[in-house]
C-alpha cells in the first residue's frame, strides 16, 4: 500500500498524517508538496492533512483547491483512487468540487478545539468498514470553519444518497443541536462522495491513534483502508506488494 | 486600457452570517435600537489590463468563477472604473 501527504504552506497537522500512516502495517508514505505534479506510481491514498494552507486566504481551502497538485490529485479519485481530507483538507475537498457543500464559520463564531464523539451512519466506505453501524466514536476537533454547509435541496439529495457518513453526537449516539458544536447541518461531520472514494470530515482521526495521545478510535480509519486496499488488490489483481 | 475592478463578496441571503450577527448585537448594545440587519462581506479590488470595459468585466466575471467567490454561499457585485 503506498500513499501520500500534500504539503501545502500552511499545513500544521501534515507531521501527524505521516506518522500516523507510518505506522500501520504494510503502508508507505511520503510527502508531496503542494506544488509537485504527479502522484508516486501505484499510490493508493491522497490524504489533504489539516491545518491552515496559505493562511486561510480568500476562505479556508480555496487557495490550495488551485494548487498544482490538485488536478493530480483529482485524476487519481477520478480512477477510482481513495483521497481523504481532514479538516482543512476537507475544506480543500469542498472547494475544489471533489465534494459536495461548504465548510462556513463555526456558529459562535469561534475557533472549537476538543474532542468531539462520531456517529459511524455508513461502514461500507473503505474507510469505515472496520466500524459497526451506529457506533460511536471519539475523535478531536480542531476548527473555526467546521459548519457543512448545503443547500437544502442539495442536503436532501445528498442524505437520500446515503452520503453523510459521520454525525456529532452524544454518548448513546442521538445527534441533537447541544451536541453539535459548530452548528452543521444535519450536524454532519464527514461525507463522502457519490462512489465513496473521497472521504471528508473535520474531527482529526489521525490525533486519536495512539493511546498514549487522544485515544485510538481513529485508528479503524487506517484499518478500513488496508482491509480495503487488500480486497481490492485481490480484486484487481495487482496488490500492491504486501 | 487600464480598468480597477472593484468586488464586493457576500455571504447568499440564505447562509447565515456570523460575524455579521456578532456585529449586530455589539451595535446594538451600543444603542442602535433601529438597527435591523448587519451583513459582512470583502472588498476585492483587482486592476486588469484590457482592450475596452466590456472585455475587462468579462475577464473579471471569469476571475470570480474561478477562484474569487464561491457561488454555493457567495454572491458579487463588480463595479468597474477606467483608470
Amino acid at each position: 500500500m503506498r500513499s501520500a501527504v500534500i504539503v501545502f504552506p500552511g499545513s500544521n497537522c501534515d507531521r501527524d498524517a505521516l506518522r500516523t500512516l507510518a505506522e500501520v502495517p504494510g503502508m508507505e508514505v511520503e510527502p508531496l508538496w503542494h506544488d509537485d505534479t504527479t502522484l508516486p506510481p501505484e499510490t493508493d491514498l491522497v490524504v489533504l492533512p489539516g491545518g491552515f494552507s496559505y493562511g486561510d486566504y480568500l476562505r479556508p481551502g480555496a487557495l490550495a483547491a488551485r494548487a498544482p497538485i490538485i488536478a493530480e490529485v483529482r485524476r487519481h479519485a477520478d480512477r477510482g483512487g481513495l483521497v481523504l481530507g481532514i479538516c482543512n483538507g476537507f475544506q480543500v475537498l469542498t472547494e475544489s468540487r471533489l465534494l459536495p457543500g461548504a465548510l462556513l464559520p463555526n456558529r459562535d463564531t469561534r475557533f472549537i478545539c476538543r474532542p468531539c464523539l462520531l456517529r459511524v451512519d455508513r461502514t461500507d466506505t473503505p474507510f469505515t468498514n472496520a466500524y459497526q453501524k451506529g457506533q460511536v466514536v471519539q475523535f478531536p476537533i480542531a476548527h473555526a470553519d467546521g459548519r457543512f454547509y448545503l443547500p437544502e435541496e442539495d442536503l436532501a439529495q445528498l442524505e437520500q444518497r446515503g452520503q453523510v457518513v459521520f454525525r456529532y453526537c452524544d454518548v448513546t449516539g442521538r445527534v441533537d443541536p447541544s451536541v453539535n458544536p459548530n452548528g452543521a447541518a444535519h450536524h454532519i461531520a464527514g461525507i463522502v462522495n457519490d462512489r465513496g472514494n473521497v472521504l471528508g470530515l473535520m474531527p482529526h482521526p489521525e490525533r486519536a491513534s495512539d493511546p498514549r495521545i487522544g485515544g485510538e478510535d481513529g485508528k479503524m480509519i487506517w484499518d478500513s483502508i488496508r482491509a480495503w486496499c487488500q480486497n481490492e488488490g485481490k480484486r484487481s489483481g495487482h496488490g500492491h506488494g504486501f | 486600457m487600464r480598468f480597477r475592478a472593484e468586488i464586493i463578496v457576500t455571504l447568499k441571503s440564505g447562509v447565515l452570517d456570523t460575524q455579521g450577527k456578532a456585529v449586530f448585537s455589539s451595535l446594538r448594545r451600543l444603542g442602535h435600537p433601529g438597527i435591523e440587519d448587519v451583513r459582512i462581506g470583502r472588498v476585492i479590488s483587482v486592476v486588469v489590463d484590457a482592450p475596452d470595459a466590456a472585455e475587462a468585466r468579462s475577464e473579471v466575471e471569469t476571475m470570480c468563477q474561478n477562484l474569487l467567490v464561491n457561488d454555493l454561499i457567495e454572491e458579487a457585485r463588480v463595479d468597474l472604473e477606467a483608470l
